[in-house]
């Protein structure tokens, strides 16, 4: 008898529980589905994933397609590349994905998750140093000496990829003191001084002001770093996905990417 | 009254239940998913191995120093009287509940090479915290220390103090009060603090990836690994590590609450 009744008292709990999932189910699928009108209007909410080095431009950018789409907000996720292609193909409910690389582009589009990015920008790699060089860094091979703590991207992010792809073209082996989980914390190594010396993107150099200073990699041993975007195909609010793509790939967003440091793309 | 003749009601049986799925799930969906077929050979990859064995070292280290530092430091909270004590306590346990980031940046502010003490101490010796595995358990420390003394002090100070008393009026000397009275009545709270301050430093990231950094074989812990590998698309690395972590934390947790209980 008791037992019975605790039987019943569980699948009541568990009924209520349900009844509450599939109640919070529908009102979130009901609040997606959009209306496309044929028109370009857009609106909602843009969920943007980009690549950490994109962070001031992007957000720049944002301010700027916000106002000229009355009703739209950006919303952005930055994060070191490959943590955003994870996060995509474990279902992060994203319109847009902006990679620093094609390698993590391609992980998404062969999981046919999008199709068809296109680039926008392109970047390249410069040496971050403290202000005022203390530490006298005038090539990569002076990143190889013992006394320089050098902090890179971790070679699973795109800069770390190009970071390895440089010290191979200089031929040289460097230990580095922290393989940093995106571009955003070698930068804050150097900014503080912990570390004496960056590998970060040219646009990182620039935005860093005069707390730190550059030092130029050679083109013979520098990478071209190529920016794809791309609209997911399961993104909640199309429309503004490919909105935000045509505000970034036309004079506009070409232009604020210009103004913190980036290059046109390749191709 | 006696537990045994407790009433059986359902509401809470069915919530308690609950809440149990709610964390026996997560773990269940770990052990489902596990690369079993390559878990030997993922586990015993030297990346894994070095990454485990940082962790022991480094948590060990953390449990060491709680020990040592914590003990008086929950001593003083426990059982003298001075002024300032309620801010002194909630600064010292205050990373308990901040996030453990801020610690990390808290600390590179103090012990980093351009930090209070840290740039004193680097111009000094030419040695800086950061990067470092001391670095590594200094962050645990930051981190899993305070549940040590959180821990212990509420055992020193529910004891009964008057079985000292009477230790000591009968003639036992304060080192034998100490070891023969105070230490086995606080032991079951000595041995609860002591596993959460080590299972803590265990699991530490936040504080050590910001001010340790990530280096395998020197800063890089099980948690910076198992971080690394789920975010670059390595799932099966990131579970199989993961779960040699459950597994060991599961073993000692049970472990040490069926011992605290019959102490």
């Amino acid at each position: 008898m008791r037992n019975h009744r605790a039987r019943m008292g569980v699948a009541v709990i568990c009924l209520a529980i349900v009844a509450m999932l599939a109640a919070a189910c529908g009102t979130s699928s009901s609040s997606t589905v959009r209306t496309t009108s044929a028109s370009q209007k857009v609106s909602g909410a843009v969920v943007v994933f980009a690549a950490a080095s994109l962070k001031d431009a992007f957000d720049q950018i944002g301010k700027q397609f916000e106002q000229a789409n009355q009703g739209v907000s950006v919303k952005f996720n930055y994060a070191g590349s490959s943590s955003l292609a994870t996060q995509i193909k474990q279902a992060a409910p994203a319109d847009v994905f902006a990679s620093a690389d094609t390698t993590n582009m391609d992980t998404v589009t062969n999981d046919n998750l999008a199709s068809g990015p296109k680039n926008f920008a392109s970047n390249t790699l410069e040496i971050m140093v403290g202000a005022g060089n203390p530490k006298h860094i005038k090539s990569v091979s002076d990143l190889a000496n013992s006394d320089v703590k050098v902090a890179v991207c971790a070679s699973d992010v795109p800069c770390g990829k190009y970071t390895q792809e440089v010290f191979k073209k200089a031929g040289v082996t460097v230990h580095p003191v922290s393989e940093e989980t995106s571009v955003s914390s070698v930068v804050t190594k150097v900014t503080l001084g912990e570390a004496d010396a960056g590998v970060v993107y040219t646009t990182d150099v620039k935005a860093g002001g005069d707390k730190i200073s550059g030092v130029t990699i050679p083109a013979n041993q520098n990478v071209t770093a190529e920016y794809p975007i791309v609209a997911l195909k399961d993104a909640p609010n199309k429309d503004g996905a490919t909105a935000f793509i045509n505000y970034v790939l036309g004079p506009a967003g070409q232009k604020v990417l210009q103004s913190f440091g980036f290059k046109p793309a390749g191709k | 009254m006696s537990r045994s003749g407790q009433r059986f009601n359902p509401v809470i049986s069915g919530l308690a239940a609950i809440a149990a799925l709610f964390f026996i799930l997560p773990l269940t969906g770990l052990v489902i998913r596990a690369p079993w077929s390559s878990m030997t050979k993922t586990i015993t990859s030297s990346g894994s191995l070095d990454a485990l064995w940082l962790t022991l070292i480094a948590s060990l280290a953390t449990t060491a120093l709680a020990l040592i530092f914590g003990f008086p430091l929950a001593w003083l909270l426990a059982r003298v009287q001075f002024r300032g004590k309620a801010l002194v306590r909630g600064l010292t346990t205050l990373p308990m509940v901040l996030p453990p980031v801020v610690g990390g940046i808290a600390l590179l502010l103090a012990y980093g090479r351009r930090g209070l003490v840290g740039e004193p101490l680097y111009s000094a010796v030419g040695f800086s915290l950061p990067f470092t595995t001391p670095g590594v358990i200094v962050a645990e420390s930051f981190v899993a220390m305070p549940f040590f003394v959180i821990t212990l002090e509420s055992g020193l100070s529910s004891m009964n103090t008057r079985l000292e008393d009477a230790a000591r009026s009968l003639g036992a000397s304060r080192l034998t009060v100490f070891r023969r009275v105070t230490l086995p009545l606080i032991a079951p709270s000595l041995l609860a603090g002591t596993v959460l301050a080590w299972s803590r430093a265990v699991g530490e990231f936040g504080a050590t990836i910001t001010f340790a950094g990530n280096l395998p074989g020197v800063t890089q812990t099980a948690p910076l690994a198992i971080y690394i590998s789920q975010s670059s698309g390595k799932i099966d690395e990131a579970i199989a590590l993961s779960l040699v972590l459950v597994v060991v934390s599961l073993a000692v947790m049970i472990g040490t609450r069926n011992r605290s209980r019959s102490a």
